[in-house]
């Protein structure tokens, strides 16, 4: 799958958002990533029955978190999406990443000056 | 076993924000089953202080470590060697955790990260409910098993009261009555001749009103 | 069956007419007025008014004060005790103090739970319950003596009532099991929970004397008129442990609205009707929530005045 998304996105796969811990988004808050979206299957179609479910609240959980310590809930995102859906895929990470840039650097990589250009990440 | 949430991050935070070394201290018991104050909520915290310290341009050191239980001094001599770093403790210990930290470690602020809540079962993963008040003199054997101090709304000895409605609380339609599951319980154990025997009043010196409470085993003190 | 009391109540109920008693409610705030005159608009309609204890748990004058001042007025005062808000030493103080001015009835209940009133953050006592707080004035009228052992001469004169609920859970059979219970603990009369099911009320009724029971305490039926189909539905859906039936509803909602409150008031003296031809009823307790003035006419269209003056 060749799909055009902005270079600054890494992405990280796991086997499935139930993976994802509030730990791992934390930590790419602490390592300095401006933005970080979790992409997992649709709602009722997680191949380990309720991953995405949870994932949802840890997320949510995380955004939380992200307000009260003043980096900011709205830099961290779930979406839900089935392996045919490339294309809004790609147009997602689009706009995010929009997002974030005008949103501006993350507070922690302003502070600490830690990555060179703004970063979103991706986990599938 | 002892129930517990996390406190609010923002309490925990204004309480830490001016210190610039604090040590994050999970407890590997109770605090750990209910997801409250283990090492995994330990490292949460430490990253959501550490987060915040960074954005607002503060050098701070946060650090997490876990004990396996806050409530013995053995363990919470392991510290002794690093207390000396922080300037503050956060015990995500029960509150008697906390306490014994703050006994053993004198001179050194300790918070407590956890809101300390009550003796209850898991009866779902996230949902805790409280079985037992620790009266110091059990009397479930005469209540068929189920506790009418702590599930009762008003610990009543002598209930069901008048408020009870087809199986709930007068207080909330979500509270089983205490008194009913009591009554259900004696007649399915053929013991309902108990029910309309008044019980007297309780001797709660044994109980919360009674001061800090002690328990003293000669058969295992050396 | 019971012990003697100078109670005016327990006279009236042993003399075998039917007792009515009623109850007023403190105002939330200093003046002593208002128990005053609620007290007069009643006071030659009943043989006993009950002085609420910050029922619904919504802070009042104080039920002790308030029966006092009725005590002084020359009326027949019963006072309420809730073991919600003071513990054993301020419950048995206050039934000493009640005593002390010559009052004579006392009705034991464990009381609405805090979370109801305007104080939902306070602290709950419930040190006793409502059966534990009739052991005690038992204790303390037939022995003379505290539940802490303390042994005195003049004791408190209390006929002790306490109050039963038919329609609470999990079942009747239960709910009179319950009262036996109260029995056994020496309570002597019972006011119940304001009936509107009238067959729940004799399902229970029967149980009681299919025991015996009757005879061992005096139930005065719970009488409480609704004053328009608001409250019919309100008492229907919020109040927990009282059971409106449908027909109820159905027969204040069919009036127009300015004669609800006559339909309301009719109601009851029917109920009080029906009611006296139930075995085991001895007498009536009006409770008309913030409607006294309406007291007499439910006594008197209910055949129940004058009052029967004893010697
Ligand atoms: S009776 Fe006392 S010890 Fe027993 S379960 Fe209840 S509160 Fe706990
Ligand atoms: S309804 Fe049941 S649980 Fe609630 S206060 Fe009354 S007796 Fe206790
Ligand atoms: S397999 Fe669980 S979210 Fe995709």
């Amino acid at each position: 799958m060749r799909l055009q998304y902005p270079p600054n996105v890494r992405i990280i796969e796991v086997p499935c958002t139930g993976k994802v811990d509030i730990m791992h988004l934390l930590m790419a808050f602490e390592y300095g990533a401006d933005g970080v979206i979790v992409v997992g299957c649709l709602e009722g179609d997680c191949h380990y029955s309720a991953g995405n479910l949870y994932a949802k609240k840890r997320v949510n959980r995380v955004k939380e978190i992200l307000d009260k310590v003043g980096v900011g809930g709205e830099r961290l995102a779930m979406y839900n999406l089935s392996s045919g859906m490339g294309g809004r895929f790609a147009e997602i990470v689009r706009e995010i990443t929009e997002k974030i840039m005008e949103l501006g650097p993350s507070p922690i990589r302003v502070a600490t000056g830690k990555a060179t250009g703004p970063i979103a990440e991706v986990t599938t | 076993m002892i129930k517990a949430v996390p406190k609010p991050l923002e309490e925990v935070l204004g309480q830490v924000k001016d210190f610039t070394k604090v040590l994050i201290v999970g407890c590997d018991g109770c605090v750990t089953v209910c997801e409250a104050g283990g090492m995994k909520e330990a490292k949460v915290l430490a990253s959501a202080l550490r987060l915040y310290f960074t954005q607002a341009g503060k050098q701070a050191q946060i650090d997490e470590t876990s004990l396996t239980r806050q409530c013995e001094k053995e363990y919470l001599a392991q510290l002794s060697d690093k207390m000396d770093i922080y300037d503050a403790v956060v015990s995500l210990a029960c509150g008697c955790g906390v306490q014994y930290m703050a006994e053993m470690y004198n001179n050194k602020i300790i918070y407590p990260g956890v809101d300390t809540c009550f003796l209850g079962v898991n009866e779902e993963r996230g949902l805790y409910v409280e079985r037992c008040q620790a009266c110091g003199r059990c009397i479930l054997a005469e209540t068929g098993g189920i506790c009418p101090i702590a599930r009762c709304s008003k610990r009543m000895l002598n209930g069901p009261c008048g408020g009870s409605d087809a199986g709930k609380c007068e207080i909330n339609k979500d509270i089983p009555c205490g008194w009913e599951l009591i009554y259900e319980r004696l007649k399915t154990l053929g013991q309902l001749d108990r029910f309309e025997k008044p019980v007297d009043p309780k001797d709660w010196s044994t109980s919360r009103d009674g001061g800090p409470r002690t328990i003293v085993r000669e058969d295992l003190r050396i | 069956m019971s012990v003697t009391t100078p109670s005016k109540l327990q006279k009236m109920i042993d003399s075998g007419n039917f007792a009515v008693t009623s109850e007023v409610g403190p105002p939330r705030s200093a003046d002593g007025a208002v128990i005053e005159h609620k007290g007069n608009l009643i006071k030659d309609y009943v043989d006993a008014i009950n002085v609420t204890d910050n029922q619904t748990s919504v802070c009042r004058v104080c039920s002790l004060a308030c029966c006092i001042r009725l005590k002084l007025m020359g009326l027949e005062a019963c006072l309420q005790m809730v073991t919600r808000d003071r513990n054993r030493i301020a419950l048995q103080s206050d039934i000493l103090g009640a005593a002390s001015f010559g009052i004579n009835n006392i009705l034991c209940l464990t009381g609405d739970h805090q979370h109801f009133g305007d104080h939902p953050k306070c602290a709950n006592v419930f040190d006793l319950d409502s059966i534990q707080l009739i052991q005690t004035v038992k204790m303390m009228r037939d022995e003379g003596k505290l539940l802490g052992g303390h042994e005195f001469a003049v004791r408190p004169q209390m006929y002790i009532g306490a109050a039963a609920n038919p329609f609470a859970g999990p079942n009747v059979a239960m709910r009179v099991s319950r009262l036996a219970k109260k029995v056994a603990a020496g309570v002597q009369f019972i006011q119940t929970q304001c009936i509107y099911n009238m067959d729940t009320f004799k399902e229970f009724m029967k149980l009681m004397v299919d025991r015996g029971l009757h005879e061992k305490v005096a139930i005065l039926a719970g009488i409480t008129p609704m004053k328009n189909v608001g409250m019919a539905k309100y008492m229907q859906k919020r109040v927990p442990g009282i059971d409106v039936p449908d027909d109820i509803i159905r027969r204040i909602g069919g009036v127009p609205k300015e004669k609800q409150a006559e339909e309301g008031l009719t109601l009851a003296v029917e109920q009080i009707q029906e009611l006296k031809e139930v075995e085991g009823v001895r007498g009536f307790h009006i409770m008309a929530i913030e409607w006294e003035e309406k007291v007499g006419e439910i006594v008197e269209r209910g055949g129940l005045f004058p009052r029967p003056q004893l010697a």
